[in-house]
C-alpha cells in the first residue's frame, strides 16, 4: 500500500456549506441588531419575510426540477441570500416589493444558471438592482435613524405599513419618513451628493443632523457591528480577507487621493467607508464563494476592481450608493480575472 | 462565383416549382411557412433584428406597429430582391439590397408620418432603423436572391410574420407586466374611430419599471426563447 502523500497541515476543520452559511448568517446578527436599535423593526420584518419567501421558492424550483428540496434548502443558500436582501432594503419597503426581489433572486440569478455554485452573479445584488431601477421611489424611502421620528413607530405599526402602506393610525409611508420638522431626510450618502451638486462644500453638508461623530449619525455604528460580524468570520477562517482587505483599502486610497486634492468637492475617506453599504458589502456581499474570484490575486484584483466602480459610481454617478451595481459588474469579470490569474505550480515557469 | 455559374442554378430552381405551384401548397410552400413560423423564426431563433425587437416592444400597439412595417419592407424587398437577381452582379449585391430595402422603408416611414403620426413619434428612430435589420438583408441574401419571385414573397411574408408574432407577444407581456393595461393606445395606430380599447387587467401606483426597461425585454425574450426550445424538445 502507497502511503498518501501530502503536505502540512494535516488537521485541518473545514465547514460544509451549510455550516458556512449559518456561520456567515450569525455573524450579521450584531449588525442586524444595531440596525434594529437605529431604524425599527422594519429590517427585522424584512428579513423574515424575505426568508419565508426564499425557502418556499427555492422548494417549489426543486420540486419542478425533481431534485430533493429538504437537502437543498438544509444548506442555508437561500436562507442566507433572504437575509442579505432583508437587511438591504429600506425598512418599510411594501411586503410584494421584497417578494419580486425575492423570487427573482432565487428564480432568475440562481436557479435558471443552475443552483448553487452555478450562478454567476451574486443573487441578492441581482435583487436588489432589480427593485432599485424597478421601483425608484419606494427603494429610495429610507428612515430617518428613529430618534428624529415624528411618530412611534412600533413592531405593530412596521408590519401594518409593510403590509398595507399604512400604519394602525393610518399614516403613509411619507407621513411616517417626516422628521419633527416635517421634512423628509435622505441618507448621509444622498444628502452629501445633493449637496455638493448645489454648490455647498461638504463640510458645509457634514454640519447637518444626519451626520454623526465620524459618519451618518445611526449608520455608522450600524457599519461598525457589521465590521465586528465580519472580523469575526475572518478570524474563524470562513471567508478570505483578501476580498474585504482590498476593497476597503482601494477605497481608503481613493477617497484619500480626492479628499486630500480636494478636501470641500468630495466625501471624505471616514463617510465613503462607514456609509451606505460598504463594510456589509465588503464583508459579506462580496465574498460569496460562488461569484467572487477564486485566485489570491484575483481576489485582490475583484476586490480593487468593486471599489474603484463604486468610488466613481458614488461620486460621478446617478446613484448615491453603487456596491450592487459594481458587484454585478465586477462578477462578470471573474471567469477573466480567474483566467489571468491562475497560480504556476512551484518550479514551473509561467507561459 | 460568377453570373454564369449563379444563373443557371436559379434557372433549374425556377422551371421545377411552377407546375407544382398550380396543385396547391407544394412541399416547398410548406416548408418556407414552417421555416418562417416557427422552426427558423427569425425572432426566436436566428435571433436577428434584436435591436428593434427589444427596444420597441413596451407596449402591444407599438410593437404591432412596428410589426406590419417590418413585414411589408420584408415582403416588398424580397419579391423585389428576387426579380431583379438575375440582373444583379454578384460582387455589389449587398449594396444593392440595402438601396432597395432603403427605398421601401423611407416609403413606409412617409406613409406612417401621413397616417398614424402618433404612432410614428412613438416609435420615433426604430422606424428608419428597420433599414438596419439584420432579418431582413438575411432573407434578401439567403433566400429572395437565389429564389423566384413567388416563394421569395411567402418567404419574405412567412418571415415577416414569424418576427411580427413575436414582438407582439413580447409587447403584450412587457405591457401586462409594466403597466397592468394592454391595447394601450389602440387609436395611436388604427385611428380615432377605435376609441379606448385599454383592457386595465390590474392596477397599481407604481409601474414595474424593469419589463418596461430595455433589460426586463433581455429577460423576458430569454423566457420565450426557452419556452420553445422545451416545446421542441417535448414534441
Amino acid at each position: 500500500m502507497r502511503p498518501i502523500i501530502a503536505s502540512s497541515p494535516f488537521a485541518r476543520r473545514t465547514f460544509s456549506t451549510s455550516q458556512l452559511m449559518a456561520l456567515v448568517i450569525a455573524c450579521l446578527i450584531p449588525g442586524m441588531i444595531v440596525q434594529w436599535y437605529v431604524y425599527g423593526w422594519g429590517n427585522i420584518i424584512q428579513v423574515l419575510l424575505a426568508s419565508i419567501v426564499a425557502l418556499a421558492t427555492e422548494a417549489a424550483v426543486m420540486r419542478v426540477r425533481r431534485k430533493p428540496i429538504r437537502f437543498t434548502l438544509k444548506d442555508n443558500s437561500a436562507l442566507l441570500t433572504a437575509v442579505l436582501i432583508g437587511i438591504s432594503l429600506p425598512p418599510l419597503t411594501p411586503w410584494w416589493i421584497t417578494a419580486i426581489g425575492v423570487v427573482f433572486a432565487i428564480l432568475v440569478a440562481k436557479q435558471l444558471y443552475g443552483g448553487l455554485g452555478q450562478n454567476i452573479f451574486n443573487p441578492a445584488m441581482v435583487a436588489y438592482v432589480l427593485l432599485l431601477i424597478s421601483f425608484p421611489v419606494q427603494m429610495t424611502s429610507w428612515l430617518p435613524p428613529t430618534q428624529f421620528l415624528n411618530l412611534e413607530l412600533g413592531l405593530l405599526d412596521s408590519l401594518n405599513t409593510i403590509f398595507t402602506g399604512y400604519s394602525l393610525d393610518g399614516y403613509s409611508v411619507n407621513q411616517i419618513r417626516s422628521t419633527v420638522d416635517g421634512v423628509t431626510m435622505a441618507t448621509p450618502l444622498d444628502t452629501l451628493k445633493t449637496d455638493l451638486s448645489q454648490g455647498l462644500t461638504s463640510s458645509e453638508s457634514m454640519t447637518k443632523p444626519v451626520f454623526g461623530a465620524f459618519a451618518g449619525v445611526g449608520s455608522e455604528w450600524i457599519n461598525l457591528a457589521f465590521l465586528v460580524g465580519g472580523l469575526i468570520l475572518v478570524k474563524k477562517r470562513a471567508l478570505a480577507w483578501h476580498i474585504p482587505a482590498s476593497f476597503l483599502g482601494t477605497l481608503f486610497i481613493i477617497s484619500s487621493i480626492f479628499y486630500l486634492v480636494s478636501p470641500d468637492g468630495v466625501a471624505s475617506p471616514m463617510i465613503h467607508l462607514f456609509s451606505g453599504a460598504s463594510i456589509f458589502a465588503a464583508f459579506f456581499i462580496l465574498t460569496d464563494p460562488v461569484t467572487a474570484s477564486t485566485t489570491v490575486k484575483g481576489r485582490i484584483i475583484f476586490g480593487a476592481l468593486i471599489a474603484i466602480l463604486t468610488y466613481c459610481i458614488r461620486t460621478w454617478g446617478g446613484y448615491p450608493d453603487a456596491v450592487a451595481f459594481a458587484v454585478l459588474l465586477a462578477n462578470m469579470t471573474v471567469p477573466l480575472i480567474d483566467y489571468y490569474t491562475q497560480p504556476h505550480p512551484y518550479g514551473r515557469k509561467p507561459q | 462565383m460568377s453570373e454564369t455559374e449563379l444563373n443557371p442554378a436559379v434557372d433549374e430552381q425556377d422551371t421545377p416549382s411552377q407546375p407544382e405551384h398550380k396543385a396547391g401548397l407544394s412541399e416547398q410552400s410548406k416548408d418556407i411557412i414552417w421555416q418562417g413560423l416557427w422552426k427558423n423564426n427569425p425572432g426566436l431563433v436566428q435571433l436577428l433584428g434584436l435591436c428593434p425587437l427589444l427596444a420597441v416592444s413596451n407596449t402591444f400597439i407599438n410593437a404591432l406597429g412596428l410589426a406590419i412595417a417590418t413585414t411589408l419592407v420584408l415582403l416588398l424587398s424580397n419579391i423585389t430582391v428576387s426579380k431583379i437577381r438575375q440582373w444583379v452582379p454578384n460582387e455589389i449585391r449587398i449594396p444593392i439590397f440595402v438601396m432597395i430595402i432603403a427605398a421601401l422603408v423611407t416609403a413606409i416611414e412617409l406613409l406612417m408620418h401621413a397616417f398614424t403620426y402618433e404612432l410614428y413619434l412613438s416609435l420615433g428612430i426604430f422606424i428608419p432603423l428597420i433599414v438596419t435589420n439584420c432579418a431582413i438583408i438575411g432573407r434578401a441574401e439567403a433566400f429572395a436572391s437565389k429564389n423566384p419571385p413567388k416563394l421569395a414573397a411567402l418567404d419574405g411574408l412567412m418571415m415577416g410574420i414569424g418576427f411580427s408574432l413575436v414582438l407582439i407577444v413580447l409587447g403584450a407581456i412587457r405591457e401586462i407586466l409594466g403597466n397592468g393595461t394592454l391595447f394601450h393606445g389602440a387609436n395611436n395606430l388604427f385611428g380615432d374611430w377605435i376609441g379606448d380599447i385599454t383592457i386595465h387587467i390590474f392596477t397599481t401606483d407604481t409601474s414595474f419599471l424593469f419589463a418596461i426597461l430595455p433589460p426586463g425585454a433581455f429577460v423576458i425574450m430569454g423566457f420565450l426563447i426557452a419556452l420553445k426550445n422545451v416545446i421542441d424538445h417535448r414534441g
